[in-house]
């Protein structure tokens, strides 16, 4: 659509900038000023310049945060992406099968992600939740409080239930947006199955995986709730991302410092990702 | 082949359910009968913890509150970005391209990253343990949500239709409100479903900006889960009530669900 040139366009933005402006600004500029700063309590503050970003970004702690966060967002969009495509190939595209499945796999996607950590854990509980005990009784040794492995097999298999509906969603959606045209065409010359999705299909729906991979990357780098409440970053650390090392540093040992020092680091590393997806994903719809 | 395609969304549907089921199946239960005994169903049927709930207020007044900054929030942030996303969708402004992205830079935000400075902010300002704080807080994400989406189905409007009431001596206001915004109405739906489900899920922002007035049901749950002995019954009956709210939600927008994820803009 070409748009008009219009400034006064400013006043109908003003409302969610004041609102947002509230939000975003005034508690990033605090963790800024936390990050450059030492405290003593009482409101002392002493000015410590960049000590707070070395020590982070040269400490263990946090490489080992980040290295587990970025196994983590790996492995589940390794999963979820292909899982989430097969999925809505093979939905029913009309009748009343497709209410059923929408409602029906939207159901993880609206429960609170503290209730999501607390029925995995139950769920997963090796002598009375389902899982545990299903997998204990067919001879593996199956303890997620105990064993990092398994801690991290129920971690991931948690995020693959939770959110592997959305990338289905969006998937389905952009199988739905091609014309029949294409298919029949497709039919007359002969294409293996393989080959209309590969030539029809994925093509149509390369904007929506971009922007499933972009929503499933942002907010599982930022996972803190259904872990913490699973395993609460354990057995030892093994389970702690970047989230709950942070939270842990900020509100559990008040180390405003370093805390906010690693709050930016970690915000500029996900901004940094995903500036690049969404020029792609601009970039993908200025063509089509 | 073909016809084993239904076996795919079937076994997916099945694992999905298998949790929620074993959720509903320990609310029945008393702790001990979980505790003591593996059975795939309750033995000794009891409601008794539904019944525990809803006469306990410190249980059902975290469910009035989590629904209350839920709405609350729903309506800020849908109110203050149909404006918004009609100037991005209609307009080229100083700065438009920067501000949007700014916008959706606060949807990328770690909210980890500002548990800390929303509670000293919020306490400073007196709101602290109060609806207003955990919705405006929500808006942080929501907004920028509620943006994005509105300003792909204000897009997909046609610029004409505006030109058109104009001719024929509509003013603004009239025009948005009477004509522009009942032609938006399944994107304004699908708006306010995304903003209550993330508003309704999240609740790190909500746990640190409460203490007893709005705590949200969530953060009651863990709560008990901790102090009183790992209650499960009563956990996984308040669980159980927590997707309710959701279910309902999701079925009045069912037919939109696909629309809206068909924008690209969720």
């Amino acid at each position: 659509m070409n748009k008009t040139i219009n400034q006064k366009a400013w006043y109908f933005v003003i409302p969610v900038f004041i609102l947002v402006a509230f939000n975003a600004a005034i508690p990033l500029m605090t963790v800024v000023n936390y990050s450059f700063q030492e405290t003593f309590g009482n409101n002392v503050f002493a000015w410590e310049g960049t000590r707070w970003f070395k020590q982070i970004l040269l400490s263990e702690r946090f490489h080992a945060a980040l290295g587990r966060q970025f196994a983590f967002t790996f492995i589940i969009l390794l999963i979820q992406i292909p899982l989430g495509i097969a999925i809505a190939l093979t939905m029913p595209k009309k009748g009343w099968g497709v209410p059923v499945c929408l409602i029906l796999m939207s159901m993880p996607l609206l429960i609170p992600w503290n209730v999501v950590g607390a029925m995995w854990n139950i769920f997963a509980l090796p002598d009375i939740g389902f899982l545990g005990h299903t997998l204990n009784s067919l001879g593996f040794d199956y303890n997620f409080t105990q064993q990092p492995g398994d801690a991290w097999f129920t971690t991931i298999l948690m995020d693959v239930w939770h959110w592997t509906s959305l990338v289905v969603l969006l998937s389905y959606a952009g199988l739905n947006s091609i014309q029949p045209a294409y298919y029949q065409a497709a039919e007359i010359d002969g294409a293996s199955r393989w080959a209309t999705f590969r030539y029809i299909e994925l093509p149509k729906m390369k904007k929506v995986l971009t922007l499933a991979i972009l929503l499933r990357f942002m907010d599982s780098f930022m996972i803190y709730t259904e872990p913490f409440v699973l395993t609460g970053g354990g057995p030892g650390n093994t389970t702690a991302f970047l989230s709950i090392d942070l939270v842990k540093m900020a509100l559990g040992q008040f180390d405003l410092g370093p805390a906010a020092a690693m709050s930016l680091i970690y915000f500029f590393i996900v901004l940094l990702v995903c500036w690049v997806f969404y020029n792609l994903m601009m970039k993908n719809e200025a063509q089509s | 082949m073909k016809k084993y395609k239904w076996l795919v969304p079937t076994l997916y549907i099945i694992f999905l359910m298998l949790p929620i089921y074993w959720l509903i199946n320990m609310s029945f239960k008393t702790t001990t009968e979980i505790i003591n005994t593996y059975s795939l169903w309750p033995q000794k049927f009891t409601t008794e913890n539904y019944v525990k709930i809803f006469t306990d207020s410190t249980w059902y007044m975290g469910y009035v509150n989590s629904i209350a900054y839920t709405v609350f929030n729903t309506v800020i942030s849908v109110a203050a970005a149909l404006p918004a996303a009609y100037a991005f969708s209609r307009y080229k402004f100083l700065g438009d391209k920067h501000l949007f992205f700014w916008l959706l830079t606060n949807r990328m935000a770690p909210p980890a990253v500002f548990a800390l400075p929303f509670f000293q902010f919020y306490s400073s300002v007196n709101l602290f343990d109060t609806h207003i704080a955990v919705a405006l807080s929500h808006c942080l994400f929501n907004i920028p949500l509620a943006v994005w989406i509105l300003e792909g189905f204000m897009s997909a409007v046609p610029k004409e239709l505006d030109e058109t009431a104009y001719v024929d001596g509509y003013s603004f206001g009239r025009f948005f409100f009477k004509i522009f915004v009942p032609t938006i109405a399944a994107g304004i739906g699908i708006t306010m479903f995304f903003c209550f489900m993330f508003s309704w899920v999240e609740l790190l922002l909500a746990k640190t900006l409460t203490a007893t007035e709005a705590k949200p049901i969530a953060a009651t749950m863990t709560r008990t889960a901790s102090t009183s002995g790992y209650e499960l019954g009563l956990l996984a009956a308040a669980g159980t009530l927590t997707i309710i709210p959701g279910a309902i939600v999701i079925y009045f927008v069912k037919n939109y669900i696909a629309k809206g994820f068909a924008m690209g803009r969720v």
